[in-house]
């Protein structure tokens, strides 16, 4: 992993635009924990406070017609997208308005338009889709990429594996993003896989694969870029495990007796905005009022969420058994 | 059939004089891991997170420090292959307990389950028996989406070479690990997941106990409702309404789901001649229509009104806490049906 000395050149508005996005989604976090201690949000909720630089910088390296198929903790991918944040926060209540029409809450957001194909909740059963999508663009001879995200957790099924093999096999436009946070709820890596590196899972299969600095969103947006202008060019799938770290409970559930509070301050001293802030603010690229007017702006953003969410409409029961199949006509 | 045959079920289980204790479903059934391991140092848990983590809904808690690492195995996201070790290892002498989370992460090893452990013992000419216990946590009700909220128990129950048993009672979650463990086949035993928390009454059993045949929860002598595990107590609680109505609802609690205690059903329809199944499962293809059919089979000439179901509606489990409770079997809905068998309403 490179340190932050090889750093790209890069605009103000590049520069400012990873802060946004990257703050957008410590906050909206941070409101939904609150709303869930509210019980505004109920069922799972899966955070993803201390990843954001996976989603963020992996996200710019995508044009509008790619694909993305994600995990439950899928908040900070479905944001970085595009997806309103209005329409994510009506679908953690669960209201019609919601991004899934309110049918799927935290851990299936959806965005058809945003080709945004889903929060998966079953550990590894978002990457045989992610395959298919790929296959449907390769027969198709569209030049675009769908991008995968997992966790560490999901390397251990053989869903996992089978992907794996497919994608190489059949030579598949898919760009794999493994965030290993080291822990699939109370299990250390080093307790469930006995090759810890994880990419060289993907490498025995004949894929380019790489760890990356997975605090390091400019790191990973430069290899995210390249993997996928890879892929587009058609040589096939690309891997990247992109190292980082789970700052709070796997989810609400979870009273974290598996790990150290000191194992997870030393990470959060390292976290993606730590080091971002940090970098930026050293080399007078940004300056502490541009990111008082981001926060402010994202404030705004978060309240005129909650407020969309709470003004959104409860499905009338008499729908209960609507999108079980389609509504038009077989033609 | 005299009708205090039924309440026979239930006496036939209490041991005379035995004492009683309070305590949730959770710490039954890990109370009932505890003595299963202490008994048998052939006998040993594995699935994911029930060591470090303590177990997905905490059943596991401690167990890890009281018997260590080999006995209590955390195994890695691999549904196929540790159910698929839990297997073999019940071959090759063992008496494994293999947890998976829920019945939703179940479909990862139904190769498994239905391939090998529910096949082998006939496939070999008897020469090679499943002694494995499969543990999950089934059902809907905690807002988790149509991922996490199936009820898939009466599917499992189509596959001969399986038994299926569902504690419904903190009692029966005290007390059916050991003779699903005694038994030469593989058992699934599934833990409705809204009852870990429900605090129950456990008597002293004096080793007089069959998690085989179902129980007759409340008797009465105007309708027969049937169900188990997790619509156990929202029928009962159907039952206690029927009663300010002045209807006498009979609850049968069926524990086993396969085997299924046909003698019990019938006798009960006997008495009461209108039979309500209440499941959460769906209803096509499902526990419910073979337990209908079992009824028509066997008892057609008792009934006096057709059988009605209360299944979860035909659609995925939907997020919102207003659409999941609509979609699952309610006590309304349950006194409604229990109604129409009397032509009332
Ligand atoms: C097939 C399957 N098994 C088990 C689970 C329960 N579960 C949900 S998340 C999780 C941990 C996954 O860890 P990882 O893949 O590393 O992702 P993370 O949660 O750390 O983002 C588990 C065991 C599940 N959802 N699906």
């Amino acid at each position: 992993m490179a340190p932050d000395t090889h750093k790209p050149r890069l605009s103000r508005a590049h520069l400012l635009e990873v802060l946004r996005q990257m703050l957008r989604i410590r906050h909206f976090e941070e409101k939904c924990a609150e709303l869930y201690q509210q019980e505004k949000i109920r069922g799972f909720l899966h955070l993803y406070i201390g990843e954001e630089a996976v989603a963020v910088g992996a996200m710019r390296a995508l044009e509008p017609e790619d694909a993305v198929v994600a995990t439950y903790r899928e908040h900070g991918h479905a944001l970085a997208r595009g997806v309103p944040m209005t329409a994510v926060m009506a679908e953690m209540y669960g209201k019609a308005e919601g991004c899934s029409g309110g049918r799927g809450g935290s851990m299936h957001l959806f965005d058809a338009e945003r080709r945004f194909f889903g929060g998966n909740a079953i550990v590894g059963g978002g990457l045989p889709l992610a395959i298919g999508l790929a296959l449907s663009d390769k027969l198709a001879e569209r030049p675009r990429v769908t991008a995968c995200f997992f966790g560490e957790g999901a390397v251990a099924e053989g869903e996992f594996h089978e992907s794996m093999n497919l994608a190489a096999l059949w030579k598949l436009p898919v760009l794999f993003i493994c965030e290993n946070n080291y822990y699939a709820m109370g299990t250390a890596l080093e307790r469930s896989e006995s090759q810890t590196d994880v990419h060289l899972k993907a490498q025995a299969y004949g894929m380019p694969a790489e760890a990356v600095d997975g605090m390091d969103v400019v790191a990973i947006e430069a290899a995210a870029l390249g993997a996928a202008a890879a892929v587009r060019a058609g040589e096939g799938p690309r891997f990247l495990e992109c190292r980082t770290y789970r700052f709070r409970a796997h989810s609400m559930f979870d009273p974290q007796l598996y790990r150290d509070k000191a194992e997870v301050e030393e990470h959060r001293k390292h976290g993606p905005l730590v080091r971002f802030l940090g970098w930026i603010k050293e080399a007078g690229l940004l300056h502490q009022e541009d990111v008082d007017r981001l926060e402010q702006e994202i404030a705004k953003e978060i309240d005129e969420a909650v407020a969309f969410a709470e003004a959104g409409e409860w499905e009338p029961v008499e729908t209960l058994t609507r999108h079980v199949y389609a509504e038009e006509a077989a033609s | 059939m005299s009708p205090d045959t039924a309440s026979d079920t239930q006496a036939a289980a209490t041991a005379p004089g035995g004492g009683t204790t309070t305590m949730t479903y959770r710490d039954a059934m890990r109370a009932a891991i505890r003595e299963a391991m202490q008994r048998d140092p052939r006998v040993f848990l594995m699935g994911e997170d029930v060591g470090r983590y303590g177990g997905c809904y905490a059943v596991s808690t401690g167990l890890l420090e009281e018997f260590g690492p080999e006995r209590i195995r955390d195994t890695p996201l691999s549904e196929s292959a540790f159910v698929g070790a839990g297997i073999g290892a019940a071959m090759g002498g063992m008496r494994p307990i293999v947890e998976i989370m829920t019945v939703n992460f179940s479909l990862l090893a139904l190769d498994q389950i239905v391939n090998n452990a529910s096949t082998l013992r006939h496939m070999s000419g008897g020469q090679c028996g499943v002694p494995l216990v499969i543990r999950m946590a089934t059902g809907a009700g905690r807002q988790l989406a149509a991922q996490h909220s199936h009820s898939l128990e009466g599917w499992y129950a189509h596959i001969p070479g399986l038994k299926i048993l569902a504690p419904g009672t903190v009692e029966d979650a005290r007390y059916m690990l050991q003779p699903a463990l005694d038994d030469p086949d593989p058992v699934l035993i599934f833990e409705h997941a809204t009852l870990y928390n429900a605090e129950g009454p456990v008597r002293d059993l004096a080793g007089d106990y069959d998690p085989w045949r179902a129980a007759v929860r409340r008797e009465g002598g105007d309708v027969t409702l049937i169900t188990y595990g997790g619509t156990l107590g929202r029928t009962l609680e159907a039952a206690e309404a029927l009663k300010e109505d002045g209807i006498a609802a009979e609850v049968i609690d069926l524990r086993s789901l396969r085997p299924l205690d046909d003698a019990t059903i019938m006798e009960s329809l006997r008495k009461t001649r209108r039979a309500v199944i209440v499941d959460e499962g769906w209803k096509s293809g499902s526990l419910s229509a073979e337990i209908t059919a079992r009824i028509v089979e066997q008892a057609f000439w008792d009934l006096d009104a057709p059988i009605q179901r209360v299944c979860s509606a035909e659609v995925p489990i939907p997020y919102p806490r207003h659409l999941e409770q609509a979609a699952v079997p309610q006590p309304g809905r349950i006194v409604a049906a229990a109604k129409a068998t009397l032509g009332r309403d």
